[in-house]
């Protein structure tokens, strides 16, 4: 079986990358294979990176307060260059009432600040199993 | 001597006993550090050289000034800023009527990179994480009906830090206020960037050289003014231990003396206004001996390795924030507790400056109330519980005093380490300490999922169906007000004069000279922040981070 890709990435300027890092670690010792973007990457960026690296799902971490205005964008971009079946997730410091609107936009699921690494891995693995069956 | 070792050893013996029978919560016990912690320290632990130490009074391990609180308390102080320079300069003006003593101000991600409000990149960003500033005009609301000779101003910059001090600085011209009256810091701490926090522009040579400028141009012109704060605080928020902490910001402070030194600068005219920025974490001991292995450390470094002669260039002064990272999103009002016992840490270690966290931090920018409760946090610590009225009240416990010696023994095997690789920025470039800092992160959120390390309300003692409390939110609207701000700016400002600004500005770079006066006169001429920066950026060029996990 192939190994599920993932792409971390960090939309916007912000610069804390403590959560992606240790995500990106976690979803490697989960056997999975991960790019990890950096940081400042415009949804533009991403999308060429998420369709370039082929991979079956996308993270984005963000914990400025922008993730309103750019994880949408990341889902956009997907569904324009034809890529909708890459599954987009996300995290950080995300007030409850702002995710109906993301999952409503695209982002499939939310991850907030206390989640557990197993909770997060298992989700990615079973929504890739689900899109490969 | 030989009399109580006899008597330590029978009763370990007594010990084993007992925990044959009776096991103990764990099988070792050590701080966030590694260090193992015994069961109890006796006088046997405690390090000779310090038998006798005093506060004010070298190696400073007790404090940097005789009397410390009884003088005068910290200065508590807020970082705060969002949305714009109106709204930013309100909630100064409501924390300082509410008895805080200094200005912190938080810029947005924009400013701190060096981008106007109107760039591409700042989509989203514009007043999100502190205030937008693009121009002289913005910091002169900023700063409006606040007199800067009656305030001491921390201005979290790095990056364009001599932009923003220009921009300050003419603020104060302006309201008839001299230089030399003013009192504040720039954050200005470039390296830390790299490895920690991200809002870096240039390379790490000529961010160095800006740096030095800025040391240069205000040890003569603006005499007071600390003109970096040299940061563990977010070294520590990305995951490092409290050594690991302290190591890699006294690396740093290393690179800063000798790249001055390396321009010309003499030791003592520039190390006074040196000042320090450190976390304080929730491991409470461990925290009050880093604060005070930092001040013996740096003491040291400064009299053996600099030669420096002067005392103030001896004395390490620091700002304390608590640890943003501990705050949890579950159960938010247990914060305060964290964010008080902090506080307490910095303030039996001897800080200069707190800043308290608010307890809704892991959910949104704090709002108003939660805010006076972290300053009330401070004033309960000052008024009510008598901790400032001893200088250093754990000197001499056995375990203080042997925790900060081991403390510092593991700063100083690290310093070494960073030596033989040739200095911070040696290894930053070749991506050590960002993958120490990374290790540690992980190390610790593997022992949250298997429990080893208890976080209240998250991996323990959880509750089910929390409801958030009410949050702040940014105004969306922020960010094309500001951008119709800063466009009737261009239309109304003299071009010319901004033409001829930037045009300096990029001679003076190209030649290598000292920025900082053909910055302020771009300033004067209301070039905007993103304008300067941009020039800087076409001769130094971007950094690139190799981000490998």
């Amino acid at each position: 079986m192939t190994p599920i890709r993932v792409l971390i990435a960090k939309p916007g300027l912000d610069g804390h990358d403590r959560g992606a890092k240790v995500v990106s670690r976690a979803l490697r010792d989960a056997g999975m294979e991960v790019i990890y973007t950096g940081l400042r990457q415009s949804p533009e960026q991403i999308v060429l990176a998420a369709i370039q690296e082929d991979v079956d799902i996308v993270g984005l971490s963000c914990l400025s307060g922008a993730h309103n205005s750019l994880f949408p964008k990341v889902v956009e971009g997907l569904r324009a260059k034809g890529a909708e079946d890459i599954v987009v997730f996300g995290g950080g410091v995300i007030p409850d009432a702002d995710i109906p609107g993301l999952l409503a936009a695209g982002i499939e699921a939310v991850f907030t600040p206390g989640t557990s690494l197993e909770e997060i891995v298992s989700w990615v693995r079973k929504r890739v199993q689900k899109n490969h069956e | 001597m030989q009399e109580k070792r006899d008597k330590l050893a029978q009763w370990q013996q007594k010990l084993e006993q007992g925990k044959a029978r009776f096991p103990e919560r764990k099988a070792a016990f050590e701080t966030s550090s590694g260090i193992p912690l015994q069961t109890v320290y006796t006088s046997l632990d405690l390090p000779q050289a310090d038998e006798f130490s005093l506060p004010g009074e070298y190696p400073y391990t007790r404090g940097v000034q005789r009397n410390m609180y009884r003088g005068r308390l910290w200065t508590m102080r807020q970082y705060a800023g969002f949305a714009t320079a109106r709204e930013s300069n309100e909630r100064y003006k409501y924390l300082l009527s509410q008895g805080q003593t200094g200005l912190s101000v938080a810029f947005d991600l924009p400013t701190q990179i060096g981008l106007d409000s109107d760039h591409s990149l700042a989509e989203g960003e514009v007043g999100k994480v502190g205030v937008a500033i693009d121009s002289l005009e913005d910091m002169e609301i900023l700063f409006s009906d606040i007199p800067l000779d009656k305030v001491s101003t921390s201005m979290t910059i790095n990056a364009p830090a001599m932009v923003l001090l220009a921009m300050y600085l003419v603020v104060a011209e302006k309201q008839g206020v001299e230089w030399s009256k003013l009192k504040g810091t720039i954050q200005n701490d470039i390296l830390k960037e790299y490895v920690a926090r991200g809002t870096y522009i240039f390379p790490p040579e000529p961010s160095l050289k800006i740096v030095t400028d800025i040391f240069a141009f205000c040890a003569d012109n603006v005499p007071n003014w600390n003109t970096i704060s040299i940061s563990g605080y977010h070294i520590r928020e990305a995951g490092a231990t409290a050594v690991q902490e302290l190591a890699f910001t006294l690396a740093n402070a290393i690179c800063y003396v000798e790249t001055a030194l390396a321009a010309g600068l003499q030791v003592d005219d520039f190390a006074p206004r040196l000042s320090f920025f450190f976390n304080a974490h929730s491991n409470l001991f461990e925290e009050v001996a880093k604060f005070r292995a930092a001040r013996k450390l740096w003491a040291e470094i400064m009299r053996d390795r600099f030669g420096a002669k002067v005392e103030k260039s001896l004395l390490l002064r620091f700002h304390t924030q608590t640890a943003g990272c501990t705050l949890t999103a579950q159960q938010p009002d247990n914060n305060i507790v964290r964010v008080a016992l902090q506080a307490l840490a910095a303030v039996l270690g001897g800080t200069q400056s707190l800043h308290t966290n608010s307890r809704d931090e892991a959910l949104a920018l704090p709002s108003e109330d939660s805010v006076r409760i972290a300053l009330r946090t401070q004033q309960i610590l000052a008024h009510e519980t008598g901790v400032a009225d001893v200088v250093d009240p754990l000197g001499g416990s056995y375990y203080i005093e042997s925790l900060t010696g081991q403390i510092a023994e593991k700063v100083r095997e690290q310093l070494a380490k960073i030596d033989g690789m040739g200095g911070a920025v040696a290894a930053i470039n070749a991506g050590y300490i960002q993958r120490e800092i990374q290790d540690s992160a992980y190390k610790y959120q593997l022992s949250v999922e298997n429990k080893e390390q208890i976080i209240v309300g998250v991996n323990q003692f959880t509750i089910d169906d929390e409801s958030q409390p009410e949050l702040l939110r940014v105004d969306p609207a922020v960010g094309s007000e500001q951008k119709q701000r800063l466009e009737a700016l261009k239309s109304r400002r003299n071009q010319e004069a901004v033409e001829n600004g930037l045009a300096a500005v990029r001679l003076a770079a190209e030649r290598g000279d000292n920025l900082f006066p053909v910055v302020l006169d771009a300033v004067r001429a209301y070039a905007t922040l993103g304008e300067i920066c941009g020039v800087l950026r076409e001769i130094y060029g971007e950094y690139q981070a190799k981000d490998l996990v």
